[in-house]
């Protein structure tokens, strides 16, 4: 199994959602984070003083898929949240040692 | 037809009414007269009440949410607890002493022991004062004033001031610096009493100089000493919730018809022209502070809308009463771009953290509102003088007056305010351990957190 970690931007967070449920993926684990790459920040004026914002507001996706899925997730993910410009993010993949359903004790790829 | 029956009918009524007799008329007449009285007194009373609740208000919730927005998450209590506080100490001093050392008579600088736990306040009205109203009433009004001033200075050295000190110090200044100058300005016999016989009348309606001066230059002393908060001026601080601020701001200027056209101290056309003075002058300032920001930033904002409205209530507080409602405007139009150019130019020259613009606000919009009300000051506005009041009125040597007036309120919050913050300091401390202000004040002085939304 593998574990899919995609930053993106946060506007595109919906388009991938839809995306992922299209071709049967359905559970995921969503966070709200701050940072950047080579994305350059913003400048705000707060009473007279310039500020460098340079945390950015990003949406974290997580899923763990099967093994087999994984060329399709990674295509139909970054499709979906690519707009083409510097800032869309980036995406990760780790080897998943075990799963388990807690409801009923699946394990393996049953409990995905 | 029917006119002769109306005549005939007055010329009957009439001449039973003569015929009853002297005595029986004398008696009515003054049933009237003291129906009359009844009723005026009844509608000032009821208007000093409502007022006197609006301008609680304004400390809490409106300062409190005004100031809690704009610090970071982590001080938004402790931020909050200074105004509130106050709304319980202030008003025992008051009641014990404070009152008494205001309107009572003493000397030019500061009352005397009368009215030392409110002896003798009661229902009675104080025909120096307020001769329609219970004194007991205006002696609550005036509390919130008394309120409202020390809490101001709280934006000075906000997010960083231990809070036994902050007590400490909050008794000490309405001691030192608020009684004295309120009994000069609005007590009899105060030096400056332009009603009530003071040497040099200065015209403070609603309390541009014994509020805003005072406050606002004690905000800068507290800020220089102090010193600026940890991280100041590299990392930003920004408002963590602009959205309290808004409601805080509104609440400010929703209340600010108490603060100004009840200092009317009556349901009068002068509390009209008060009411309308100071509502032009915030949306003339609101207008200006957007409008100088949208040129020179390119953004609008809402916090600059709502520090404008500020900055314009609290220039025309000196002039509500004296002013016609357009110079009220033009009052409102200065005090947005004179703010706006203090705490965005000025403040950054020199450095100094004033972190919610006590200074850049109170202060100076306080000092503008002054001045400006010794060349816009009418007696046409405020028939209860019946020389020359401003500029306008043919008397520039006003302008001299509230020169002094303002000149006196600066001097006393510089000097009060280097004395306590000094004793203070030594007694207890006054800036909060590096430790506790990093953590923030609502953990480290009150072991609460605003935001516990996961609960």
């Amino acid at each position: 199994m593998k574990k899919i970690e995609a930053i993106i931007q946060p506007f595109k967070f919906d388009d991938v959602k839809e995306a992922m449920k299209a071709i049967g993926i359905d559970g995921m684990t969503v966070t709200e984070v701050r940072g950047h790459g080579r994305q350059k920040g913003h400048k705000e004026v707060y009473r007279g003083q310039e500020y460098e914002v340079d945390l950015l507001p990003k949406v974290k996706l997580e899923m763990v898929i099967p093994d087999a899925r994984l060329d399709e997730v990674i295509g139909t993910l970054t499709r979906s949240a690519r707009t083409g410009k510097i800032g869309d993010g980036k995406l990760f993949v780790y080897e998943v040692a075990e799963a388990v359903r807690i409801r009923n004790d699946d394990r393996g790829e049953s409990a995905l | 037809m029917q006119r002769n029956h109306v005549v005939s009918l007055l010329l009957f009524v009439s001449a039973t009414a003569l015929a009853q007799g002297p005595q029986d008329v004398g008696t009515r007449l003054a049933a009237v007269e003291s129906s009359v009285k009844a009723a005026q007194s009844a509608g000032d009373n009821s208007w000093m009440l409502i007022s006197s609740a609006l301008v609680l208000m304004m400390t809490g919730p409106g300062l409190a949410l005004f100031y809690g927005g704009l610090v970071r998450k982590k001080n938004v209590i402790g931020t909050m607890m200074q105004s509130f506080i106050l709304m319980g100490l202030v008003t025992v001093l008051w009641a014990v002493v404070g009152y008494s050392l205001v309107f009572s008579e003493g000397s030019p600088f500061l009352g005397g022991l009368k009215y030392l736990f409110l002896n003798g306040v009661g229902a009675a009205p104080n025909p120096d004062y307020a001769a329609t109203i219970p004194q007991q009433t205006f002696m609550v009004y005036q509390l919130m004033f008394a309120i409202i001033t020390p809490a101001l200075i709280s934006g000075a050295f906000a997010e960083r001031m231990k809070f036994s000190a902050m007590l400490l110090f909050m008794t000490l200044w309405s001691f030192l610096v608020y009684f004295p100058m309120a009994h000069m300005v609005w007590g009899k016999g105060g030096l400056l009493n332009a009603s009530l016989g003071g040497k040099i009348p200065c015209f403070d309606f609603a309390g541009g100089t014994v509020v805003h001066i005072t406050s606002g230059v004690s905000a800068l002393v507290c800020a220089l000493y102090l010193g600026r908060r940890k991280g100041y001026p590299h990392e930003p601080m920004k408002p963590h919730n602009l959205v309290l601020s808004f409601i805080g701001a509104c609440l400010l200027w929703v209340g600010w018809f108490g603060f100004n056209a009840g200092s009317a101290l009556a349901a009068s056309a002068l509390a009209t022209s008060a009411f309308v003075a100071t509502h032009f002058a915030a949306a003339a300032a609101a207008l200006s502070w957007v409008f100088v920001e949208w040129i020179r930033t390119g953004k609008p904002s809402v916090l600059g809308g709502i520090s404008g409205a500020v900055a314009g209530l609290v220039a025309i507080t000196p002039a509500s009463g004296f002013v016609k409602p357009f110079p009220a405007l033009l009052i409102g139009l200065a005090a947005g771009a004179v703010c706006y150019f203090m705490v965005t130019k000025v403040k950054s020259w020199f450095g100094y953290d004033d972190s919610l613009d006590a200074f850049g606000v109170h202060g100076a919009g306080g000092t503008l509102g002054a001045i400006l009300t010794g060349v816009f000051a009418t007696n046409l506005v405020n028939e209860g003088f019946n020389r020359p009041l401003g500029a306008v009125d043919g008397n520039g040597a006003q302008i001299v007056s509230q020169l002094v007036g303002t000149l006196i309120a600066w001097g006393l919050a510089i000097v009060g305010t280097l004395v306590i913050l000094k004793i203070c300091d030594w007694i207890l401390g006054v800036r909060a351990e590096p430790v506790d202000e990093t953590q923030g004040l609502d953990l480290s002085m009150h072991g609460e957190e605003a935001y516990n939304l996961e609960a």
